[in-house]
C-alpha cells in the first residue's frame, strides 16, 4: 500500500495548493454559517430540536461538499494528461482511487470539524450532550464520504469534468430519494427501495437525532466500498484502452 | 530487448496498428518514423503499457507487456507527446512524486535528483511550479520523469513537439546524453529529428511496417539514383557553368547534371548520381580549382526514401 500514500499526500498537497479546493471549503463553511443563523437559530425551539435542524442542513451540506470535492480527481488527470504517469507505472488501480479517496476524506474532516463551534454553541445555551453531536458527526462524515465516493466513481467514468459532476450529482439526487420515491409504492419493492435511501432513512432516521446504529454505519460503509469498487473496476477497463 | 510479433490494434472496428513485428536490441537509439496517423504514438503507448495490444505478442526486456505489465512499468520511462506533469507541484517535488511511484525510496531519489536536473538542465528552475515554466522546460521535466527511475527503456513521443529552434537543439543533445545509457525509442514525423538522432530507423504508414534499418539502408539500392546538391563560389556566366558541368560530370557515378541556379552568393548545380559519390564530387571540385561552397546530399535523399516509402503504403491502400 506504499503507492497509496504517496498518491494520498500527493493529492492532499494538491487540495492545500489548489485555490478551487479553498473557494470549495470557504462556500461550505459560509452556506453552514448562513443556514445556521437564517434557520437553525430562529425562533422558540428546544435545543435538541436546533440541533437536528442544524445536522438536517449539515448532512445537506457534507452532501455537496463530498461531490465538490471529488468529481475532478480523475477526470482532471485525464484532461491534463497527468494520469498517463499513474497508468505507466507499476500501480494497482485500487491504489489510486483509495490514495485520492483518502485525500479527499482528510480534507473533507478538516472542513466538517471547523464547523463544531455551531453545535458547541447550542450545547452552551441549551440542553444536548457531546455524544449526540459526536453522533451527528460520524454520520455527516459517512454522508459526505458516500457522495464523495459517488464522485469519484463519476469521475473515473467520464473525462470531461463537467460531465463528471452531472452524473455524480445525479446519483446523488437519485440514491438520496429513494425513499420519497419509494413511499409512492406498495410491498416489498417500497421496503427495499426506502433501505437503500441515501439521506431520509440511516441519515436523518439515525444519526441527526443522535440515534447510532450499527445497521446505518455499516448501510454507509457498504455503499462507500461499492462505488470505490466501481471506481477501481472503471479504471481498471479505462488504463487499457 | 524488445522484441514484438504480429502487434495489433484497433480502436472499436478501425485498425490503428498492425500487424507489426520488429525488433530492438538493448542500447538501440530506434526512430518511429511516419505521417500523422501512421501508428506511431499506439506502437509506443503499448511498449509503455498505456495500451492494450488486441492481437499479437510484445515482450519488453524478457517480459511479456499483457502478462505482466507491472513488471514492464517498472524497466520502462515513458514521456508522451503531453507531457504527464502536475502544474501545481515544483519540479523537484513532483520528479520525486514521480521516483517514488515507480518504488524508488527517498534516499535514492535524493542520490539521484542531482544528476536527473544536470541532465536535463532544470537547475535553475528546481524549486518553481512546473506551471509557470515555459514549454521547453516543461517538456525537460516530462523526460525528467521518464528517466528519475533510471530505466533500462525510454520511450519519447514526439519529444521536440512545439518547441522552438533553440529548444530543439538543445532537446537533441538531451537525446544524445541518453543514449549513452538508455535504449532509446522515438517517435517523429520531422526526418531530419530522426535522422540525427537515432541508430535505426522504423518507418510506419498506415499501421504498417513500411521499412527498417539504417537511414543508409532503407536510402535503397547502389542503382537508385540520388541527388547531391553542390554549391561552388563561380560568376553566373555560361562559360563557368559550362566548365563546371564538365568537372561534374566527368565523376565516376555521375549520371545527369541539372541546370544550376544561384543560391548563398554560388552556383548550386544538382547532380544526379547512381551512388553516394560525394567524395569524389568534392575531390573532383577542389581539383579543379574551384571553390566549394556546400555539399548537400543526406536530407533530400532520406526525404526521398520517406516519400517513397509512405507513397508505396498510400498507394497499397
Amino acid at each position: 500500500m506504499a503507492a497509496t500514500s504517496i498518491i494520498y499526500r500527493r493529492e492532499l498537497g494538491a487540495y492545500v495548493r489548489s485555490p478551487f479546493a479553498w473557494v470549495i471549503a470557504a462556500l461550505f463553511l459560509f452556506v453552514n454559517g448562513i443556514l445556521f443563523l437564517a434557520y437553525v437559530l430562529p425562533g422558540q425551539k428546544l435545543s435538541a430540536v436546533v440541533l437536528e435542524l442544524f445536522f438536517q442542513f449539515a448532512g445537506l451540506t457534507s452532501f455537496g461538499l463530498g461531490l465538490l470535492l471529488s468529481f475532478r480527481l480523475i477526470a482532471e488527470e485525464r484532461t491534463t494528461h497527468s494520469m498517463v504517469l499513474l497508468n505507466t507505472s507499476p500501480v494497482r488501480d485500487s491504489e489510486i482511487i483509495v490514495g485520492k479517496f483518502l485525500a479527499a476524506l482528510t480534507f473533507m474532516i478538516i472542513l466538517l470539524a471547523l464547523t463544531i463551534y455551531m453545535p458547541l454553541l447550542i450545547k452552551v445555551r441549551g440542553k444536548i450532550t457531546g455524544s449526540q453531536i459526536l453522533v451527528g458527526y460520524i454520520g455527516m462524515l459517512m454522508v459526505g464520504s458516500a457522495a464523495l465516493s459517488i464522485g469519484l466513481f463519476a469521475s473515473a467514468l467520464v473525462k470531461n469534468q463537467f460531465l463528471a459532476a452531472v452524473i455524480g450529482l445525479v446519483l446523488l439526487v437519485v440514491l438520496g430519494n429513494l425513499f420519497r420515491f419509494a413511499s409512492t409504492l406498495e410491498g416489498n419493492v417500497r421496503t427495499v427501495l426506502g433501505d437503500i435511501d441515501l439521506f431520509w432513512v440511516h441519515y436523518m432516521g439515525g444519526f441527526m437525532r443522535g440515534v447510532l446504529n450499527l445497521k446505518d454505519i455499516i448501510y454507509y460503509l457498504a455503499v462507500i466500498y461499492f462505488f470505490l469498487l466501481l471506481g477501481v473496476k472503471t479504471l481498471e477497463a479505462k488504463r487499457w484502452q | 530487448m524488445i522484441r514484438a510479433k504480429d502487434l495489433t490494434k484497433f480502436y472499436g472496428g478501425k485498425r490503428a496498428l498492425g500487424p507489426v513485428s520488429f525488433e530492438i536490441e538493448d542500447g538501440e537509439t530506434v526512430g518511429f518514423l511516419g505521417l500523422n496517423g501512421a501508428g506511431k504514438t499506439t506502437a509506443l503507448r503499448i511498449l509503455a503499457c498505456d495500451l492494450r495490444p488486441s492481437a499479437g505478442t510484445i515482450e519488453v526486456g524478457g517480459v511479456d507487456v499483457v502478462a505482466d505489465p507491472h513488471e514492464v512499468r517498472k524497466k520502462i520511462g515513458f514521456l508522451p507527446e503531453n507531457p504527464p506533469i502536475y502544474a501545481d507541484m515544483r519540479v523537484t517535488d513532483y520528479l520525486t512524486f514521480a521516483g517514488e511511484i515507480r518504488g524508488m525510496t527517498k534516499d535514492a531519489i535524493r542520490k539521484r535528483m542531482s544528476g536527473v536536473l544536470d541532465l536535463t538542465d532544470l537547475h535553475e528552475v528546481s524549486d518553481e511550479p512546473i506551471g509557470t515554466l515555459s514549454h521547453g522546460f516543461r517538456q525537460r521535466v516530462g523526460v525528467a520523469q521518464a528517466v528519475i527511475h533510471d530505466p533500462k527503456f525510454l520511450i519519447l513521443d514526439e519529444p521536440t513537439r512545439g518547441l522552438d529552434p533553440v529548444q530543439i537543439v538543445e532537446m537533441r543533445k538531451l537525446i544524445h546524453d541518453l543514449k549513452e545509457k538508455h535504449t532509446v525509442l522515438i517517435s517523429s514525423h520531422i526526418l531530419t529529428e530522426i535522422s540525427q538522432t537515432c541508430d535505426r530507423l522504423l518507418v510506419l504508414g498506415k499501421g504498417r511496417v513500411l521499412g527498417v534499418g539504417t537511414e543508409g539502408e532503407l536510402a535503397g539500392k547502389e542503382s537508385e539514383i540520388r541527388s547531391v546538391t553542390v554549391t561552388i563560389r563561380a560568376p553566373n556566366g555560361d562559360d563557368a557553368k559550362g566548365q563546371i558541368a564538365k568537372v561534374l560530370k566527368s565523376v565516376d557515378g555521375v549520371k545527369d547534371v541539372a541546370e544550376p541556379y544561384e543560391q548563398g552568393g554560388g552556383l548550386a548545380f544538382t547532380v544526379m548520381t547512381t551512388k553516394d559519390c560525394r567524395a569524389d564530387v568534392s575531390r573532383a571540385v577542389v581539383g579543379a580549382k574551384l571553390d566549394l561552397i556546400k555539399l548537400d546530399h543526406s536530407k533530400s535523399e532520406l526525404e526521398n526514401t520517406f516519400m517513397r516509402l509512405v507513397g508505396g503504403a498510400d498507394g497499397s491502400n
